[in-house]
């Protein structure tokens, strides 16, 4: 296939791209967050419908750069439906001035546009670029409120970490380079598993490769920039950052890691294990003792990686089965999160949990809501959190990783007090002042279709789970 | 295809409480009403369960299935035999009861109301699910409303109670879930239909099982409560609003009496025998741990919380029995208790609507002024504490006396305990009823009809169980007999 032919499988590329020029355009005339916003959501609505169909040779583009296949495809809806739900949350977020607001839609489309490359790069170094152009996006958008310091220092601590977790993936890269010559995951995978070279070595390169990961993902011990990134962060771009990088960084960790490293997968399943315990385990520690809903929800969702790992670590079928599901789980119920703490800042002013006290009798909807997420986030049956957690601990038990699936099933218990802890708050203890609620349509209709999505989700799974399971067959290759 | 009569008693009070959520806050007569009919369509449902029910049958009846998560083969599967039709329908009754004791529930109506109803729901359908997801689904759907109704409505240390509730529930049950799906992966076919791991788990090797019923264990004997997973239970019980205080001893205590009945004993019956002993044993401590520690409270509340301890160490003891006496006994406490406690717990409400204390010394002589309060009181206290011709002494006699040829010491220190239990309500009586009267109360007012119509059922019930016993009996007969014959126990 010609360059030419393969454009037609980045046609969401190019949707997003256009539309983002023609917003930033426009914004020089129109300023309205709400006409702007409604353009970008067309964008990733065309994006979608344009999506490349699987395609039963998984064609490689643009010279083995991109891949087109299952994996691929799933990640890609993933991260268009995440983008389209910040997109309408933002619309409904009264701290972004509408002066600059051309610029922000702008950067969450290209944000967008990174991922979807992301998700589909089949090579080290198209990885790189891809993962490098979202970061770089994720901290202008994270110091998006320049006159507030909070926003600023998350976004500081944000790029110093992530300029050294790059740069140390990109130097493993190069020695992956050194050692294999190419770049290209299918030629390395092909030379690994023809025993061609050490693997010990190999392994240690990689492990510079799964650092800028972790740093995606913020697992444990790349998980320092988190909180201050997401407490000083709008808090759009506080959900976006908690529900899409993390996809990518998983979608890249299961292409490199599950099929094209198999041969090294004993080694590095032991060191995942750890990671996914320590994650979780300090993730929701921490949580238990924050008094700011944004950073304790950047420490829940640390903790969630970790419970996400675990399908990772098992490697079985059911596994990424489960893995997969609660990436999925975790984007709606996430979004779901910071769409009612968007909401009901809007209304109260503030991110503090103490000021949420009360707050169900003056906003009975989002404190609703938010009880809702709250609770799928801590696994309560019958909603979606539930049935990711039980899929990935059904691996775990399954493949006789009793001690993960322990930890799992403890952890959970401790994050419930800290989830319990906010909804506590809210229906149980007396308003301090008296507040109304402010409505916005675009927010309105963000949270109402993740909710159904958590609703749905956990009570009827069988759609969501054949659409995985279809999307599985990139491992079965 | 039948009339679908278990999900109708199990979801209509969940449609209730839907439709509740649509009703206008101000409305709350409406509320009420809806509430009301709600429950007690459930109740004649389970009436109607109870008629149409064939006790001289073992298996399952008014069997529903179809499939729900096929891709891991979760089934949505309901049905009922011997052992949970009478908690059925005890459900069902004191939901009934307890919504119209509700009445009394005066601030956020709407809420109140929704939550009772999605409570009622969870516990119907944790008696009736054949599922094993479906059956922890259900189950954990009972603690969310449950934090909230202790949590909002409850006492002065509300909050506390409510969390320390939610946690050492979910802590024991998140290890049920472990053990349903250990359960899941080691029978052959996969599935979680409980009467076909009832089939094909025994097989498994003893220390396979034995970790196995570990993990169930964990998740029921924090229910129960098993001594030492007990301490949630007082707190929970006198800091909740009363008719959830009701519902708690009433139902969800039987959840995990229920849970060894349907699910460990049957399922994993090596690792049953093998730990007969740790559970007589923890029975006894129950039961004279219990009753020492009630008969030291002073708050009337706390103390029938305690005797709810004590109680279900009568379960635990015939359970390890593996007699069929044994088992009959334990199965028919737990349905006693229900009704037995779900009252003493009306009726402690009762006297606190109008005292506004529960502590037992400061009443006195309230026998004259509330005459009808006092008989009731005194029936409901003589049947918990097993004075023969009413209902608690048959299952507490039943339990003993199935227990007594397999572990002789252990029954005879348990009827020792019996003597504190009648030494600590009796001393109850002493200090509410008879004596001076407090001048404070004289101008104390008798039952309402209200009242006396949510108690009235459950003395005639105490009643007839108590002299005609066979009237229960006769439901569980068969199915414990299968199950004994199952497990390899003694039949007598």
């Amino acid at each position: 296939m010609n360059v030419i032919e393969n454009l037609r499988f980045i046609t969401p590329e190019i949707i997003l791209f256009v539309f983002s020029i023609m917003i930033l355009m426009s914004s020089l005339l129109i300023r309205n967050k709400n006409v702007l916003g409604i353009f970008a959501c067309l964008a990733i609505v065309a994006a979608s419908l344009y999506l490349p169909q699987s395609h039963k040779t998984n064609p490689s583009l643009f010279f083995d750069m991109l891949r087109n296949d299952s994996l691929s495809l799933f990640f890609k809806e993933i991260c268009l439906f995440i983008t389209g739900i910040v997109i309408l949350i933002s619309m409904g977020y009264k701290a972004l001035s509408e002066e600059r607001i051309g610029e922000y839609y702008f950067l969450i489309l290209n944000a967008a546009i990174a991922m979807l490359l992301a998700v589909s790069s089949d090579n080290l170094l198209m990885i790189y670029i891809s993962l490098e152009m979202l970061s770089l996006i994720s901290y202008i958008l994270v110091a998006f409120l320049k006159h507030d310091p909070l926003s600023s220092e998350g976004a500081l601590k944000y790029f110093l970490f992530g300029a050294l977790s790059t740069g140390i993936m990109l130097y493993g890269i190069s020695l992956v380079y050194g050692l294999f010559g190419t770049t290209d995951l299918s030629i390395i995978s092909s030379a690994v598993s023809a025993g061609q070279v050490n693997i010990f070595v190999a392994f240690i390169l990689f492990l510079f490769i799964l650092a800028g990961i972790c740093f995606k993902c913020a697992f444990v011990p790349f998980h320092m920039w988190a909180p201050d990134a997401y407490e000083g962060a709008p808090t759009a771009i506080t959900a976006f950052i908690s529900a899409g990088p993390k996809a990518v960084g998983f979608a890249i960790l299961l292409r490199i890691f599950t099929k094209n490293f198999f041969p090294l997968y004993v080694n590095w399943s032991a060191l995942a294990m750890l990671i996914s315990i320590f994650t979780m385990t300090i993730g929701n520690v921490i949580a238990i003792s924050q008094d700011n809903i944004k950073r304790m929800l950047a420490y829940s969702s640390i903790a969630q990686a970790g419970y996400m790992l675990i399908g990772f670590v098992v490697g079985t079928a059911s596994g990424m089965e489960g893995l997969m599901y609660y990436i999925l789980a975790y984007a709606l119920m996430n979004l779901g999160a910071f769409g009612c703490v968007i909401m009901i800042s809007n209304s109260i002013g503030s991110d503090a949990i103490e000021d949420y006290a009360g707050l169900s009798k003056n906003n009975p909807v989002p404190a609703f809501m938010l009880t809702v997420f709250l609770l799928s986030l801590a696994g309560v049956p019958p909603l979606a959190g539930f049935l990711g957690k039980f899929l990935v601990f059904a691996a775990a038990i399954q493949s006789k990783f009793i001690l993960l699936a322990v930890a799992g099933v403890v952890n959970s218990v401790i994050a419930a007090y800290y989830y319990m802890r906010i909804i506590k708050f809210m229906y149980l203890d007396e308003p301090k002042a008296a507040s109304a609620g402010q409505r916005s349509l675009p927010l309105q209709v963000a949270l109402a279709i993740v909710m159904a999505g958590v609703l749905i989700a956990g009570l009827y799974p069988s759609p969501f789970l054949n659409w995985i399971r279809a999307s599985q067959s990139f491992f079965f290759q | 295809m039948h009339f679908p009569i278990l999900s109708c008693i199990v979801f209509l009070p969940l449609a209730g409480g839907i439709l509740i959520l649509f009703t206008p806050k101000k409305n709350i007569g409406l509320i009420k009403t809806i509430a009301t009919a709600a429950t007690a369509v459930s109740f004649m449902l389970s009436i109607v369960l109870l008629f149409k029910f064939d006790y001289a049958s073992s298996v399952m009846q008014f069997e529903e299935i179809s499939s729900w998560i096929p891709s891991i083969n979760v089934c949505y599967h309901m049905g009922i035999d011997g052992l949970s039709v009478g908690l059925m329908f005890l459900t069902t009754l004191l939901s009934f009861l307890a919504c119209i004791g509700s009445y009394g529930i005066d601030t956020r109506q709407k809420e109140y109301f929704f939550l009772y109803l999605l409570l009622s729901t969870g516990m119907l359908g944790t008696f009736a699910a054949l599922d094993l997801v479906l059956f922890y689904v259900l189950w954990e759907i009972v603690l969310v409303p449950m934090y909230f109704l202790i949590g909002i409505w409850g006492g002065p240390r509300k909050e506390y109670a409510a969390i320390k509730f939610f946690i050492y529930t979910l802590a024991g049950s998140v290890f049920m879930l472990l053990g349903i799906l250990a359960l899941y992966f080691t029978s052959t076919p996969h599935t979680f239909n409980i009467l076909e791991l009832g089939k094909t788990a025994s097989s498994l090797m003893l220390p396979a099982q034995i970790i196995i019923f570990i993990a169930f264990y964990l998740g029921f004997a924090v229910k129960v409560p098993v001594f030492p997973f007990h301490t949630w239970l007082p707190d929970a019980h006198v800091e909740a609003p009363t008719p959830i205080s009701v519902l708690l001893a009433g139902v969800l205590l039987k959840m995990g009496g229920y849970g060894f009945f349907r699910i460990s004993f049957p399922l994993l019956k090596d690792a049953a025998h093998h730990f007969a002993l740790p559970f007589a044993i923890l029975g006894l401590i129950n039961i004279v741990y219990g009753a020492f520690v009630a008969m030291a409270q002073t708050d009337f509340k706390k103390m029938v919380a305690y005797s709810s301890v004590s109680h279900m160490g009568f379960v635990m003891l015939g359970l390890a029995s593996m007699t069929s006496t044994g088992f009959n006994g334990a199965l028919l406490e737990m349905f006693n208790h229900g009704i037995i406690t779900g009252g003493m717990f009306f009726l402690v409400g009762i006297l606190y609507d109008r005292a506004h204390t529960r502590e037992l010394d400061k009443f006195g002589g309230l026998g004259v002024k509330m005459p009808v309060y006092a008989g009731i009181l005194t029936v409901f206290t003589l049947a918990s504490l097993g004075l023969p011709g009413l209902s608690g002494f048959v299952s507490e006699f039943m339990a003993l006396m199935g227990t007594y040829p397999v572990f002789k010491v252990i029954t005879i220190i348990s009827v020792l305990g019996l003597i504190v239990t009648a030494g600590y309500f009796l001393y109850m009586i002493q200090r509410v009823l008879l004596g001076p009267l407090n001048e404070k109360w004289a101008g104390i007012l008798d039952m309402n009809k209200r009242e006396l119509f949510t108690l009235i059922p459950l003395m005639i019930i105490i009643i007839v169980i108590g002299v005609y016993p066979l009237f229960a009996l006769k439901y569980q007969l068969v199915s414990i007999g299968a199950l004994i014959q199952k497990l390899g126990g003694l039949v007598f």
